[in-house]
């Protein structure tokens, strides 16, 4: 099998898998990086939602060749340290996660939108919560657009 | 021993705390009486949370609680948490009556214990109200040895030994870290004292908006779930299923094809299926696509939506018009509901010649570890069973179905696997909130009603897997209230709050081999929101205005208080095709209503606008939590109202997905949603919350389209089209 060289979270990383492998399941099954989740393999929930040289993307649905020497940020590597993210900060400001499954997608996909635009549409914050938190996390955008 | 001195509210239960012989301080709470109807009266008329805290009663000795050299407070917690915050609400009642800080306070879920028969069930709204007592017990039992220590030390008596803060304190400024008295506080000299719980006025924490105690670890992608878990030499394993519910496997075509895919360690046939162990589960994944299986049938092969709700409809009949009097009838269906949690179904298992571990999500897991042993044909005893933070639940966790699979591909693979449910079978095979069908009838004469029938069908409710046993012990020696374990859950939730009348409510099961669960409720989600669309339906057959008829039908202070709180802005200026609606409920010995803004200027795409929220669960022992599960059942009340069920076609779901399961996303959410949480008054104990806020926005939202539309809707979801291409069976 092939050898795929990438960056993630700030680290080179070299695997041997096959090309068409979604990078899902080489972060979360072959280099033990568990904070992106599975909810359902086709770019609809985006529980998987991370960064791919610093734009949201939804590794369920890439495959690991198409990120050859690029640059993979997970909710892992959104922190700076122990100093939280202002959209972490926010959602727990909020109290916004229930089960947690799906918020670091949510949280990823949250930070992407806010680089873009501080006043993202409901439609464009698309992550499935099937516990109902968005009346909080549309709180915690809100707060978080306010302070980044 | 030492005697819980506080006997106020209904509940007079005693609880004792004992030492546990350990290094450090651990204590332990103890149930002190007996269980049944004669020792333990229940309130009258009971309910079901009372009925499974009867079936508790004999084993709520193994709360287990321990403080540590470093002041750390280790709470062994016999429940699952999945996401309904229980973990911090149990956290806080320890921090509360330790006084110690809250984030000294580390709650552990427990692994399987058979010894505690049916207190390690999580369901039915049940948790707090079960362990508000215990726990505080075994904190105070635990403070109290603190305190004895330190007197010992400073060789003063220990009524002058005040607590504070996670340390001992004397007047005269001293004071002494709990972590360095844990080992002296242990000591089995120190006499038994009586104990009090605190007093409510002197409650810090109870009562408090409190943010949970794992959001960090949530937020930061740290929160370990299931499949997060390093299991060493657990390989991914997934499983190809029936084109049909509960199909049979025959014959595996291309099991030696598919074992030289990249990968692919495994194939092996279990009974639900065709297991793929791989090295990704990407790799699993394909491989089970990629099997070419000769399927038997399934026993729902021929089921579909209409011969579904004819059957339903068929079980139940209106009866004969009543001879005095005037009548309204009115007829609800509503569709089978996906639990769909995000995390779908799964479980890590490691099964050797002699022993067996499991970690799972598991609401019961005492009798998932039997099940799991069963299957794999060894004794109880040589299967460990761990319960994990599951991500998502709303009743699927109390049903162990991926941990024998787990187990059993474990077994045939000689390995340790990681097995998961795609999304696709997680919809189609999964569980589901049974369809029913609701009659309902009223008679009134001269303005005044007279009687008030709710005839209920439902697909049969699987209620077995512990579930079932704990009502049925509870019940033990209790007047029988249905002839199904089903039918005395119905009879023990589904109540009317109000007068109308001689009024009587029934559960027709259609038995059908489905799949089916309680799913945030048992039969309230459907059953009592179809009440509240008739009394709506009725209010105005009688020109009456939808609050106020409820108001003068309410029969206690403490839920009009709930309905006016809700209904403060009712009546208020609203766009043209935008109307208000209404809804109350009433379980688990707590109350909520419901008022929601509805625009449903384009009545294909209605929105939930605003939506008011009133609840009084009695002691609120979080109510920054009580608002989130309030918030997580309006966002179930949107998507089940409107939009999201399952069509059921010749015996498999159509939907597979969320773009065809259509649970509300973020633009189906109300701008401004207020929850507020009244006060239980000053005896109050804590009411269940976890699903008592569904009912009453689901018929809210169903009223307020009535309102906007002039018509009232019938079936549910309102709007649910066959709107998308389904996948392949």
């Amino acid at each position: 099998m092939p050898d795929q060289t990438f960056t993630v979270n700030g680290e080179t990383v070299t695997v041997d898998a096959p090309d068409d492998l979604p990078l899902l399941w080489v972060l979360r099954d072959l280099l033990g990086i568990r904070g992106p989740k599975y909810g359902c393999g086709i770019d609809v929930c985006k529980a998987c939602t991370s960064h791919l040289d610093g734009e949201a993307f939804n590794p369920c649905v890439t495959p690991v060749a198409s990120v050859a020497g690029r640059s993979v940020t997970t909710i892992e590597g959104l922190a700076d340290g122990d100093r939280l993210h202002p959209v972490q900060e926010a959602w727990l400001a909020q109290d916004v996660a229930q089960c947690g499954f799906c918020q670091p997608g949510q949280i990823m996909a949250a930070v992407a939108l806010l680089r873009r635009t501080s006043t993202p549409t409901d439609a464009e914050i698309a992550n499935v919560c099937r516990c109902g938190t968005y009346v909080r996390i549309r709180e915690a955008i809100k707060a978080a657009a306010a302070r980044m | 021993m030492t005697e819980n001195a506080e006997h106020t509210g209904v509940d007079r239960r005693r609880f004792l705390a004992f030492l546990v012989a350990a290094p450090t301080l651990t204590v332990a709470a103890v149930q002190l009486d007996t269980p049944g109807a004669a020792a333990v009266p229940l309130p009258e008329p009971p309910d079901l949370g009372d009925v499974l805290n009867l079936a508790a009663l004999p084993t709520s000795h193994l709360l287990t609680l321990k403080v540590a050299e470093d002041g750390t407070v280790d709470f062994w917690l016999p429940r699952e948490e999945v996401g309904q915050g229980l973990t911090t609400a149990v956290a806080m009642l320890v921090a509360e009556e330790l006084d110690t800080a809250l984030d000294t306070v580390r709650v552990h879920l427990d692994k399987a214990r058979p010894e505690l028969l049916f207190n390690q069930l999580t369901g039915s709204s049940n948790s707090i109200r079960s362990l508000y007592r215990p726990v505080r017990t075994a904190a105070a039992a635990a403070r109290q040895r603190l305190a004895w220590a330190a007197a010992l030390r400073w060789g003063t008596e220990p009524d002058r030994v005040t607590t504070r803060g996670g340390r001992a304190l004397l007047a005269d400024g001293r004071s002494i870290a709990y972590g360095e008295l844990a080992r002296e506080a242990s000591s089995d000299r120190f006499a038994e004292q009586p104990l009090a719980l605190k007093p409510r006025a002197e409650h810090r924490l109870i009562g408090s908006p409190t943010s949970r105690i794992d959001a960090r670890a949530l937020v930061t992608g740290r929160q370990q779930y299931t499949l997060d878990l390093d299991i060493p030499g657990a390989k991914p394993a997934m499983v190809r299923r029936p084109p049909t519910i509960r199909g049979s496997v025959r014959r595996v075509r291309n099991a030696a094809a598919v074992e030289t895919m990249p990968g692919v360690l495994a194939v092996t046939a279990i009974a639900t299926g065709v297991a793929v162990v791989a090295e990704t589960f990407g790799q699993a994944l394909a491989g089970k696509e990629a099997l070419d299986v000769e399927w038997g049938p399934g026993p729902v092969d021929e089921l579909s939506d209409d011969s579904l709700r004819a059957k339903l409809r068929g079980a139940v009949a209106q009866g004969l018009p009543p001879l005095l009097g005037r009548y309204v009838d009115a007829e609800f269906d509503f569709a089978p509901v996906s639990h769909a949690p995000l995390e779908t179904n799964c479980a890590v298992a490691d099964v050797r010649p002699a022993h067996a571990t499991v970690w799972a999500p598991a609401q019961s897991p005492i009798a998932a570890r039997k099940a799991v042993a069963d299957a794999i044909g060894l004794p109880d005893a040589l299967v460990d069973f761990h319960v994990v933070q599951a991500g998502g639940s709303f009743g699927r966790r109390l049903f162990h179905d991926a941990a024998i699979e787990a187990a059993q591909v474990s077994k045939a693979v000689r390995r340790p696997v990681r097995l998961m449910w795609s999304r696709v079978d997680d919809m189609r095979h999964g569980r589901m909130r049974p369809a029913t069908h609701h009659k309902l009838r009223a008679v009134h004469a001269g303005g005044a009603l007279l009687s008030f029938r709710h005839r209920m069908a439902s697909v049969a409710m699987d209620v077995r897997h512990g579930f079932g046993d704990a009502i049925t012990a509870g019940l033990t020696g209790l007047p029988l209230v249905g002839e199904t374990t089903a039918q005395a859950m119905f009879a023990l939730s589904v109540r009317s709050p109000y007068d109308m009348g001689a009024t009587r409510q029934t559960l027709t099961e259609v038995p059908l081999q489905l799949p089916t669960g309680s799913w945030r409720g048992v039969f309230s989600g459907t059953g009592r929101a179809a009440e509240e669309m008739f009394v709506d339906e009725l209010a105005e057959r009688l020109g009456q205005d939808p609050v106020a008829f409820r108001r003068a039908r309410l029969r206690t202070a403490a839920q009009r208080a709930v309905l006016d709180k809700a209904a403060a802005g009712w009546g208020r200026e609203l766009p043209a095709g935008w109307a208000q609606g209404v809804g109350f409920h009433e379980e688990y010995r707590s109350r909520t209503a419901c008022v929601v803004d509805l625009d449903a200027t384009d009545p294909k795409a209605p929105r939930v606008m605003r939506a008011v929220i009133a609840v009084d669960a009695g002691r609120a022992v979080n109510p920054r939590g009580i608002e989130a599960q309030m918030l997580g059942g309006l966002t179930d009340a949107i998507a089940t109202t409107l939009r999201a069920g399952l069509h059921l076609d010749k015996g498999l779901p159509l939907e597979g997905s969320y773009s065809q399961f259509h649970y509300a996303r973020q633009r189906n959410s109300p701008y401004e949603a207020k929850v507020h949480v009244l006060d239980g008054g000053p005896d109050a104990e804590p009411g269940g919350i976890g699903e008592l806020g569904v009912p009453a926005p689901v018929a809210a939202i169903a009223n307020a389209y009535a309102r906007a539309t002039g018509r009232r809707p019938r079936s549910f979801p309102v709007h649910f089209a066959v709107d998308f291409e389904p996948f392949p069976r």
